[in-house]
């Protein structure tokens, strides 16, 4: 079972593999050139220039005018797991658990709430975590509070028309103006209480971090599921496109400090992308990697691991 | 982040002083840190290499101007180094001489192509005076289609639609359908697709093959990171792309992926997207991509915007206000022109964010200001003349009575009587300053934002105003005197 998983996530992370192929040729001198060559590399794969240079400085202390040997990778791996997890084990305990990384309610229904700026895939991911539970036996309730965006609401009716699993929107306004998205959310906990769904995930609006009203909407939206149901939403987890680059940070730091964020789904792990950009999120903001995107279709969402990113860089 | 990187520069090239010339030894320290804002910026890597050693041969050589400091003189070079390679300004569409114009828009999934696809036909009908039609090609996304139905609604522009066909079939029937529809100009909405997805990417050439579009564009997520060069170059030569349109920059990313896919493609950047709603869509400008990335605030905009607002404003009205404002008869009348003026220079927030530094006076202020701007014009709305002329003569029932029709509260119409009188010192300065020192008042703003917070919030019991200290502790001296006043008069009595 791990290993299936590390292979689809080392897959994911096919073209990143070969970026650091033949770099790491046994014998080869650790000289100026080849930290350079290895700043390059890291610099590539989104880490940032700070996380690049921290790295690059302790291969330089540790192995200056060395030669490559297998202990260099392993040293590598080492270093940016440390990096990534920085003694924060709670973290790595919420991945390297085998049980599902979401905060279950003891009873009644679990909210999990879907956040993330415009375009970076919260309605794909909502889809592929309810065909996850679904599988799992829950009995699972997608509530469309994306109101904002045209298409948005069909957009997860036609998913969950796929996957079997029911939905709640809103009901079609007269005016024709969006509806509430709290309003939504509130009536999405409503029916999942009354008839005891397991898991209720709801969709929000895409929305950019920087845009104040909008990001207090989620927090309303958060506040009025918390008042529904006792200790709501149990999970509050952003969405972030893998390809993005060094804005990943702030973006997670304003949903996290907006609607308290859980976690994080690295969505679009398929191509190129090499989502360097958890890295700082993980040491800054101590937010957890919960699922990885790895393709369009409802199963391809993985659990993360840290050894497998890690490895699946340097591999 | 521009005040940071100049510090950091001021501070490598120090010694350059004595020499009074650049040279390479003693600019590359500085230059790290260009390098540095660069990379943070996304731009990619090879691409800020290139970038620093095409500027430190500019640099080297060059007499170190007495007069100006010596990291300004660098910024400047990178800056218009910077300006150069993202320009020159080619927003022009290849039009078809006879025939529809056909455009294809493309891009990774969730750069915002749909969207895009609905702003630009917006654009080109209210810019260019084109009939646009929409095509809904994209058949992979769950509705898709309908979006893209909901936004032609939106802007009332056709949308093609066909079911039981490919993306190919789609394109060719809607060209083919073009003169019966009535139009011109028609836009491709193509499904979104990874750069390495070969079969999709294959679909993509056959539409560009069998359609032969007039215009290709790239839409580019703004805040894509290093892998920006590797999507452009793939996009690029499945298709030849003809210009690319940058999205989401009204967010905060730095947009180093916009001179990454440039410099990498030679493709120009035509249009930016800067906002959610429909009408969002600017041309390019490299002057003021190039400050962003270098972490400066769009000054150039701002002054663009307020010379805007001037020129909305009839030459004669404005001496007459000046006039009036200089010696100090300011009425709500004014007051009420200054906020329409406001609300057409777009939102406050907005034009804060171009201002250095200004982002975070936007996190203080944190106002819906459209909608509390519409709220207070409505306030003097009710209004009668004799009332906006002298608001003095506003009592307790003339209150009740302004907050009925415009359907607030009688504090809130109390609220906007106190900021208008904070307000009258400040207006009159500002009524004998010109046009820089206005502005330059304006970002001082940042030290004391109390005033406009106080002023555009209004207090509708959702959070209440935050005064700075500056504005704390005079009101606090102003009632300690009245207090040592009180005292002094009973003392009197006594």
């Amino acid at each position: 079972m791990l290993k299936k998983l590390f292979s689809r996530i080392r897959d994911g992370l096919a073209k990143t593999r070969k970026v650091f192929a033949g770099m790491f040729r046994f014998g080869r001198r650790v000289d100026e050139e080849f930290l350079q060559e290895l700043e390059a590399k890291l610099i590539q794969a989104d880490v940032g220039v700070h996380t690049a240079m921290a790295l690059v400085d302790r291969v330089r202390e540790a192995y200056r005018n060395r030669e490559v040997d297998e202990n260099l990778l392993e040293f590598l791996k080492k270093e940016l797991k440390q990096l990534m997890a920085l003694e924060n084990d709670s973290i790595a305990a919420v991945e390297e658990s085998d049980a599902e990384p979401i905060n279950f309610a003891p009873s009644g229904p679990t909210v999990v709430m879907v956040t993330g700026v415009n375009g970076s895939g919260k309605t794909t991911s909502i889809a592929k975590l309810a065909y996850r539970f679904k599988n799992q036996g829950k009995k699972v309730l997608l509530v469309a509070a994306d109101t904002f965006r045209a298409g948005a609401v069909n957009q997860l009716g036609i998913w969950a028309e796929r996957i079997g699993c029911d939905i709640v929107r809103a009901p079609q306004s007269a005016a024709g103006s969006p509806a509430d998205p709290a309003s939504v959310a509130h009536d999405g906990c409503e029916k999942a209480v009354a008839r005891g769904y397991d898991l209720v995930i709801i969709d929000t609006a895409g929305r950019l971090h920087t845009q104040q009203n909008l990001m207090r909407e989620l927090e309303k939206i958060r506040r009025v599921v918390g008042k529904k149901i006792e200790g709501a939403p149990h999970e509050v987890l952003l969405v972030l496109d893998a390809t993005t680059g060094q804005n990943a940070l702030q973006q997670a730091r304003k949903f996290a400090e907006v609607v308290q964020c859980t976690g994080i789904i690295l969505a679009k792990l398929d191509g190129t992308a090499k989502g360097g950009a958890v890295i700082a999120i993980r040491r800054e903001l101590g937010l957890p990697v919960k699922y990885v995107g790895v393709g369009e279709k409802a199963p391809d969402l993985e659990r993360f691991s840290a050894d497998a990113f890690v490895e699946g860089l340097f591999q | 982040m521009f005040e940071t990187l100049q510090k950091g520069l001021t501070e490598a090239l120090r010694k350059l002083r004595r020499s009074g010339r650049l040279t390479e030894s003693n600019i590359r320290d500085g230059l790290q840190e260009v390098r540095r804002a660069l990379l943070e910026a996304d731009v990619h890597y090879q691409v800020v290499n290139d970038f620093i050693r095409r500027v430190t041969e500019k640099a080297v050589g060059q007499q170190v101007i007495r007069s100006i400091n010596p990291s300004e003189q660098i910024v400047k070079i990178v800056y218009d180094e910077l300006v150069a390679l993202m320009g020159p300004v080619d927003a022009d569409i290849h039009w078809s001489s006879k025939g529809p114009t056909v455009i294809m828009l493309c891009g990774l999934q969730g750069s915002g192509k749909t969207t895009t696809c609905g702003k630009l036909a917006l654009f080109l009908r209210r810019h260019r005076n084109k009939r646009p039609l929409l095509v809904a090609a994209d058949l992979q996304r769950p509705a898709a289609v309908e979006q893209l139905q909901t936004l032609g609604e939106q802007i009332g522009v056709p949308v093609y639609v066909e079911s039981n066909a490919t993306p190919v079939q789609v394109c060719r029937n809607a060209v083919a359908a073009a003169d019966e529809l009535r139009v011109d100009t028609i836009i491709l909405d193509t499904a979104g697709r990874l750069h390495v997805d070969e079969e999709l990417m294959r679909e993509l050439s056959d539409i560009d093959r069998l359609v032969q579009p007039n215009e290709v564009l790239l839409v580019v997520d703004a805040m894509t990171g290093q892998v920006a060069v590797e999507v452009a170059r793939a996009f690029n030569e499945a298709l030849e792309l003809d210009g690319l349109i940058m999205t989401k920059l009204d967010g905060d990313a730095r947009g180093g992926a916009a001179l990454s896919v440039k410099a990498v493609t030679g493709v120009p950047i035509k249009f930016v997207g800067v906002g959610e709603k429909l009408d969002r869509l600017e041309l390019f400008r490299p002057e003021r991509m190039a400050s962003r990335i270098l972490g400066a605030g769009d000054l150039m905009t701002l002054v663009e915007k307020v010379a805007e607002m001037q020129r909305m404003q009839d030459e004669e009205e404005l001496r007459r206000q000046q006039e009036r404002l200089a010696k100090g008869e300011i009425s709500l009348e004014d007051f009420r022109r200054a906020l329409s003026q406001m609300e057409k220079m777009g939102s406050l927030q907005e034009i804060l964010q171009l201002i250095p530094g200004g982002s975070q006076l936007v996190g203080e202020l944190d106002v819906e200001d459209t909608k509390e701007l519409r709220r207070l014009r409505g306030i003097i709305d009710s209004m009668t003349p004799e009332e906006r002329r002298n608001p003095a003569i506003i009592d307790g029932s003339r209150r009740r009575r302004i907050a009925a029709g415009s359907g607030t509260d009688p504090s809130e119409v109390g609220q906007l009587l106190k900021a208008f009188n904070g307000m009258r010192p400040m207006l009159k300065q500002m009524a004998q300053m010109s046009l820089a020192s206005r502005l330059k008042a304006l970002a001082g703003l940042g030290t004391n934002p109390g005033v406009l917070a106080g002023l555009l919030r209004g207090g509708r019991g959702k959070r209440e105003l935050v005064p700075t200290k500056s504005y704390q502790q005079r009101m606090e001296e102003r009632r300690a005197k009245k207090r040592k006043k009180r005292k002094e008069k009973r003392k009197r009595r006594r």
